[in-house]
């Protein structure tokens, strides 16, 4: 499949707020050893809601026809990509609420309705992360991404994104005890061990083949002439390919950058004082490693069309 | 109703007098214009409902050249239809045809993301989906003769490969062709229950190969049969 940057930069952005505000809501629901300050929450939250819609904004550069867009809610009982428009523009009012309830002083620890209230700022960011993981995984046409893996891998990256901006903006408006890094580097752990099984989940052909998707099962099919002299919407959209050894290769840079090297620095890189520029080193390391990620996400996954143009197996 | 059409596979000869056909047809119809880019260009490109692939079946000597038109199967379990998140993209209860409505269309390209037959184009002129309409603007034209009444491409097939009707009635010409030739179905795996068919080409005989004689009469034979005709 064809990366388009505009995709990329909105599930990587808007995945990270959704993971940031997830976290920051559900935290400041509990009375943990290290409270957060009202000002921390609402810069947290503030943060967070900048990088949710520089994401959907950039989510609707893609669009061929975007006047039409005000449209996207209405096939909601069927179409995840309308529930994910739908949940998006929903979250706004309730994130609203929740940040003028802080803003006003309310401690979410203390009063029942807003501890629901924080509770479920958090839940409905994480659903609308899996409604974008949905979009994808929903396409029987894309073997590498019709599986459970991939709506998982969604949330758990937003929240390992979140979980490093967490830490850092912590650090920055005053300190961050080191557990709740630890735990931060917990959720890399833990998503990088899911992309792992993805990958080799997606490992080996196991899709439709040319013989199925013309119908002569008993007999080795060849393409012999496409059709065409020059690109075509077919293959510019669904024709994108890349070298086997290219995209080994950034795998290892995604697995390096965006799993190892935040949580070496998490490990061993911080110490006693002021750890600001460490985790921001590790925040940086893990958005590049996830936007690689997210474009290998797209140039693997072989849609079966490509059966028409030559391939043997999707 | 589930209307749709039948493809030959025997006698379709590749000339792509369909594609061109419903080129001509739609581009003035109710989703056209199918835009060009460049039509006189290096690399022309542009907006097709039906396009048709060559393809070798088998080796040699049981090989067969296989010429296969595809435009929209018009689906029953029409994923398309389900993942469009703005409701341009609908099945006809009626006669079960998948249409985009153009001006409800967003250019998301999710529909033509869920379709594994390639029968969807963006229009980029336009920004707006398009695809096969199985002729809805001709099938049901009353101005027309009544054997006029079937989709372009079924009409202007010269080898006449291609069939137009309705799948739900037993007796039609398509469902009886698909019975007797036993009519295939592309890509059945994925569900998505295609109601277009395609009829698979007969067997023929081999193609009869040169033995390479080592009877050493025969070899006389062949020799003098050279002397003489020198
Ligand atoms: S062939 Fe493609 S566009 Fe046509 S109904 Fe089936 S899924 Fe939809
Ligand atoms: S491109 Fe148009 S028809 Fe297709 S899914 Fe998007 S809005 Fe629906
Ligand atoms: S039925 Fe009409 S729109 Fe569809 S391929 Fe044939 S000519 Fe084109």
């Amino acid at each position: 499949m064809h990366p388009a940057f505009s995709v990329i930069f909105f599930t990587v952005t808007s995945g990270a707020g959704y993971g940031l505000i997830a976290i920051t809501a559900i935290y400041s629901a509990f009375d943990f050893s290290q409270p957060m300050t009202g000002e921390q929450t609402l810069l947290l939250s503030a943060v967070a809601l900048v990088l949710i819609t520089s994401g959907l904004i950039s989510s609707t550069f893609h669009l061929a026809n975007p006047k039409n867009a005000w449209r996207a809610f209405s096939r909601v009982r069927t179409s995840w990509l309308a529930r994910e428009g739908l949940l998006a523009i929903l979250f706004y009012p309730i994130v609203m609420l929740y940040v003028y309830l802080v803003w006003r002083g309310v401690d979410a620890s203390n009063s029942t309705a807003m501890t629901a209230l924080a509770l479920l700022t958090g839940v409905w960011a994480i659903v609308t992360v899996f409604s974008t993981g949905m979009i994808y995984a929903s396409l029987k046409t894309i073997r590498q991404w019709n599986n459970a893996l991939t709506p998982v891998n969604y949330i758990s990256l937003g929240l390992m994104l979140g979980g490093l901006l967490f830490s850092l903006l912590l650090s920055l408006s005053g300190d961050v005890s080191a557990n709740l890094t630890m735990v931060a580097s917990y959720m890399v752990v833990i998503a990088a061990t899911i992309k792992i099984v993805y990958f080799f989940w997606i490992g080996a052909p196991a899709g439709p083949t040319i013989n199925t998707a013309t119908s002569f099962t008993s007999r080795t099919v060849r393409l012999l002439d496409v059709g065409h002299t020059a690109g075509t919407f077919l293959t510019d959209e669904f024709g994108y390919q890349v070298a086997r050894d290219r995209l080994v290769a950034l795998r290892w840079v995604a697995m390096v950058l965006g799993f190892i090297l935040p949580s070496l620095i998490v490990w061993f890189g911080l110490g006693e004082g002021d750890n600001t520029l460490m985790l921001a080193a590790a925040v940086i390391s893990a958005f590049a490693g996830v936007a690689v990620e997210r474009w290998l996400f797209f140039a693997e996954a072989r849609h079966v069309v490509n059966l028409y143009h030559g391939a043997q197996q999707c | 109703m589930k209307l749709g059409l039948v493809v030959d596979l025997d006698t379709c000869v590749g000339c792509n007098a369909c594609a061109v056909a419903c080129k001509q047809w739609n581009t003035s119809g109710t989703t056209g214009p199918l835009t060009d880019l460049e039509p006189y260009g290096k690399d022309p490109t542009g907006v097709w409902f039906n396009r048709i692939r060559n393809y070798e079946l088998g080796d040699y000597p049981e090989n067969k050249t296989v010429h296969f038109p595809m435009s929209c199967m018009h689906c029953e379990d029409a994923a398309c239809v389900t993942v469009c998140p703005t409701g341009a993209s609908y099945k006809r209860e009626e006669d079960g045809i998948v249409l985009v409505d153009q001006d409800k269309c967003m250019g998301c390209n999710l529909c033509a993301w869920a379709c594994p037959y390639g029968a969807r184009e963006l229009d980029p002129e336009e920004g707006v989906m398009k695809k096969c309409t199985l002729c809805v603007d001709r099938i049901y034209d009353e101005a027309l003769p009544e054997d006029e009444r079937q989709p372009a491409c079924v009409m202007t097939c010269p080898a006449h490969a291609r069939f137009f009707g309705d799948f739900d009635d037993p007796n039609s010409e398509v469902s009886r062709l698909s019975r007797e030739r036993g009519g295939e179905h592309l890509m059945p795996e994925l569900g998505y229950k295609p109601v277009n068919t395609y009829l698979p080409p007969r067997n023929k005989t081999n193609i009869p190969t040169y033995k390479n004689e080592t009877n050493p009469i025969e070899k006389v034979k062949d020799w003098v049969n050279r002397l003489v005709a020198r």
